[in-house]
């Protein structure tokens, strides 16, 4: 008598907690080992870029918050860096600090939401009511800024929108006093917690050479011990007088990716700091009346400003014959942006690099041969988030 | 470590036959190759000890339909050692069949996939060409010029079948597209009445 095996098909997602939105992972299981990962996604495709064909390139920014919906501002950032490279336009310092200080903000909404819910995947459910109320505090901040916590469309092509309301430097810097003492919470919680160790330790290795192989980026690719961070290697805005380090782990596992996430957190609160201290007065966006809107108080004395104002909310700035791809840094890796401006008010094409695509994509080759439970452990650890990959 | 000017000359005196154009725009190398020695070139990119670009970014196409090679493939490398970017382009036919490069970078799979989903550019080869970002069953390829952005279809849940239903989309209004970027030129009977006089 011989014994047969069959292997088993399971549906994850798209209507599942773990699944970090709306992920549908067709797993083929024989016994409680995946043999097979497919994901299907899509699910929540919007059709941003074609949208993007369509619209001014102003019009275009709220779009990209709509990406990875956790750290918006990082998204405006790499639009917004491309059409300034295009046009050629010299930011003021001021809003390259304020627009670095938002980025770190970011960075620390992301990384928070994804270690928190990592925990909760594993059985931790503590972290997640401790970070959420630090990620309120911070999108507050959000809100003081742009006037919406989540949606931001804050930065500009030239600049941002609006300087700082009166005090919020003050707030921010007193959060970020008392943060490093939340960080060191956080990690009495799960640091050397067995449960979680157990969970996260050795399961979904990602070896140096795959990394890249996988276009891998940022913690994923620090992770394995790959030292890259663009904020460092090709530095945009005031990044280059920024100091901070760039952590990396030796494994590649899960628990070295939420190491490196947690250390980061550290380095973004020095970054905030020191954006904070030596933030200059100034002008906050480019004072080229062709490129951002006149302030509202000159609409009613100059007619110049009234022209420029009409044109600039009608027909919006014309961008010439060009092509560019830039990156930033996201908190989830490298976010690109590949323009293609053909002299017009609209782009001709914009290509969005989404890092948790490719992320996602290794999914196959992270879980094959673990267990179902570690399913949703290496999911919480790659750090996808729906808005950016379905795009 | 040497200027990307240096590292330009280096890949056109390699490749030379290969090579239609090659710029430096924007601190990054533009080259524009013919479909065929695509592999060759991706290949010589990664594994030469000068270029190094071992890290796929990312694939896409552009569509410009008045021209007779109506897609532009776009491949984007990144070389860590190096610290430079490249951007690799071809002309392609619209029914043209482009070999794929799974082999050489894994990360291209999704990435075929996604140009076929958004284009319909078949890859030669590709272990898995189906489409993936669009709705299951779905047709036409959105990221044409000719495609409607509000697209063929709309989906909502009807009562009656208790299902969710497919059925071609109706707009209450036209799609406004405003012409803005016409010149002002005055309204048209008065330039006819100032000519007559």
């Amino acid at each position: 008598m011989s014994k047969q095996t069959k292997t088993l098909n399971l549906n994850f997602g798209p209507q599942h907690p773990a699944a970090h939105g709306v992920l549908r992972l067709i797993l083929e299981l024989d016994g409680e080992v995946v043999e097979k990962a497919d994901p299907h996604i899509g699910l929540l495709h919007r059709g941003t870029e074609k949208l993007i064909e369509h619209k001014t390139y102003s019009q275009a920014v709220p779009y990209f918050d709509r990406l990875d919906y956790v750290a918006p501002m990082n998204q405006e950032h790499a639009f917004a860096l491309a059409i300034e490279k295009i046009l050629k336009i010299e930011v003021p310092i001021r809003a390259q600090y304020i627009r670095v200080l938002f980025c770190e903000i970011g960075r620390i909404l992301s990384h928070i939401l994804n270690i928190t819910t990592q925990a909760l995947d594993v059985g931790a459910l503590t972290p997640s009511l401790w970070g959420f109320e630090e990620r309120e505090t911070l999108m507050t901040f959000y809100e003081r800024v742009s006037g919406s916590r989540l949606h931001a469309n804050y930065f500009r092509a030239g600049g941002v929108h609006k300087d700082l309301p009166r005090g919020l430097e003050n707030d921010i810097s007193d959060f970020i006093k008392k943060f490093p003492k939340i960080i060191d919470d956080l990690e009495t919680l799960l640091t050397d917690n067995r449960i979680f160790k157990q969970r996260n330790v050795d399961i979904g290795i990602v070896s140096k050479q795959d990394a890249l192989d996988y276009s891998f980026s940022g913690v994923m690719l620090r992770g394995s011990n790959v030292a890259w961070d663009l904020r460092k290697s090709q530095p945009y805005d005031c990044y280059e007088q920024m100091e901070f380090n760039i952590p990396v782990g030796t494994n590649g596992d899960c628990y070295d990716r939420y190491l490196c996430r947690v250390e980061e957190m550290r380095e973004s609160v020095k970054i905030i700091d020191q954006c904070i201290k030596n933030m200059p007065k100034g002008p906050i966006k480019t004072l080229d009346g062709k490129i951002s809107p006149p302030p509202k108080k000159v609409l009613k004395e100059s007619m110049e400003a009234l022209i420029h104002h009409f044109k600039l909310f009608t027909e919006g700035y014309r961008v010439n014959k060009d092509e560019i791809y830039t990156a930033v840094e996201a908190p989830k890796g490298e976010f690109g942006v590949y323009l293609i401006s053909d002299g017009s008010s609209k782009p001709y094409k914009c290509k969005i690099r989404a890092p948790g695509f490719s992320h996602l994509q290794a999914m196959d080759y992270l879980i094959k041969g673990h267990m179902l439970a570690d399913v949703p452990a290496v999911l919480g650890s790659l750090d996808i988030v729906f808005g950016e990959i379905d795009r | 470590m040497f200027s990307l000017q240096d590292l330009e000359k280096k890949i056109n005196s390699e490749l030379t036959t290969k090579i239609n154009t090659s710029k430096i725009n924007h601190s990054q190398i533009f080259i524009n190759i013919d479909s065929e020695d695509l592999i060759d070139v991706i290949l010589f990119l990664k594994n030469n000890e000068n270029t190094k670009f071992r890290q796929l970014i990312d694939i896409t196409a552009v569509d410009y339909p008045q021209n007779e090679k109506r897609f532009k493939l776009i491949y984007m490398f990144l070389s860590h050692e190096y610290n430079s970017r490249l951007v690799l382009e071809c002309l392609i036919n619209e029914d043209e069949i482009v070999p794929t490069i799974t082999k050489i970078y894994p990360a291209s799979n999704w990435m075929e996939r996604e140009v076929f989903d958004m284009y319909g550019i078949k890859f030669k080869d590709h272990p898995d060409l189906r489409r993936i970002l669009t709705d299951y069953g779905f047709e036409g390829f959105p990221l044409r010029k000719d495609f409607p952005l509000t697209g063929h279809n709309e989906v909502r849940y009807s009562e009656d079948e208790k299902k969710v239903i497919y059925e071609p989309v109706k707009l209450e209004q036209n799609y406004r597209n405003f012409d803005y970027e016409s010149p002002w030129e005055g309204t048209k009977y008065i330039n006819k009445n100032t000519k007559d006089k």
